[in-house]
């Protein structure tokens, strides 16, 4: 059964989870949109197309 | 048989499948280790601040392995001048940091209820905030040194020294009297371990974090790859 009432340890419980996601999120989103500048660049300098 | 380590082109090869695969499969763990850990039953003494512990100790644990990581790709580059280890140990960095932040945020979120306290100078929240020191260390001494092969040595160097630091993290509850409990997890004395309700979604959550750690390292490698391949391409370009 989920359990989503954290009851008094949801002052502690939630801002944990909260900054967990803005965390990981922020890294995804970082790492992903660099990952693309790089790309778009290194293509338009035609360097990607020997990789594969 | 290793040539995807060393070698950039295989490197890009392998990462363009491994990244992507690995990401996935850290969707579906994390998927699995939250609904498991939301629906396991409170703990009899910490209540439901226990759910904490599924995203502090994986965050741990991926915080010295990055540290651990960023060792070995470093002594590579200082010893074997392994072309992609000095772009691995870089890549590094920015995802160590920020999982070492969280194992100090979310331990301070769990010790408020459970200890009653923020925050203790005990030997091993101080050895994890000596950890994240470590990182930001790295990063700006990196970032300090416009000679790219001088900030690789020294950045190398500041790691490997650092490298000290993981067993004191590791041994510093049974060599210090310390606020901070022993293994509960592999290396739990007996009656000490978590019970298995608890224990199957952290594990879950542990390689979720793992998982999640290889996809972005992999994928800022590949990054500091083509960022590397330009910086070459503009030189030439500015030498011509």
């Amino acid at each position: 059964m989920l359990d989503l009432d954290a009851g008094i340890y949801a002052p502690y419980l939630w801002p944990a989870f909260a900054i967990t996601g803005l965390v990981l999120g922020w890294m995804i989103v970082d790492s992903l949109l660099a990952a693309r500048r790089a790309r778009q660049a290194a293509r338009a300098r035609g360097l990607e197309d020997d990789w594969s | 048989m290793v040539s995807f380590l060393t070698n950039p082109r295989a490197f890009m090869v392998f990462s363009r499948i491994a990244a992507p695969v690995l990401g996935a499969a850290t969707a579906v763990a994390m998927l699995w280790g939250l609904w498991l850990g939301f629906t396991a039953p409170e703990d009899y003494q910490q209540g439901d601040a226990i759910r904490i512990l599924f995203i502090h100790v994986p965050a741990a644990w991926v915080a010295m392995f990055a540290y651990l990581c960023l060792g070995v790709a470093s002594l590579l580059n200082l010893v074997f001048r392994q072309a992609l280890a000095d772009l691995a140990a870089r890549a590094c960095a920015p995802l160590g940091a920020g999982f070492t932040a969280l194992a100090l945020i979310t331990g301070s979120f769990w010790g408020r209820p459970t200890w009653g306290t923020w925050w203790e100078w005990d030997g091993r929240m101080t050895s994890v905030l000596v950890l994240f020191l470590l990182w930001l260390a790295y990063i700006a001494l990196r970032a300090s040194i416009d000679d790219e092969a001088r900030a690789a040595r020294a950045g190398a160097i500041l790691a490997l020294v650092g490298l000290v630091n993981l067993p004191i993290i590791h041994f510093s509850v049974y060599w210090w009297n310390s606020l901070h409990q022993g293994s509960s997890t592999f290396g739990a004395d007996k009656g000490d371990g978590l019970p298995a309700v608890y224990m199957t979604p952290l594990i879950l959550m542990g390689l979720a974090y793992m998982g999640l750690f290889g996809a972005l390292w992999l994928t800022r490698i590949r990054t500091e790859v083509r960022r590397r391949r330009l910086r070459a391409a503009a030189l030439r370009d500015a030498e011509d």
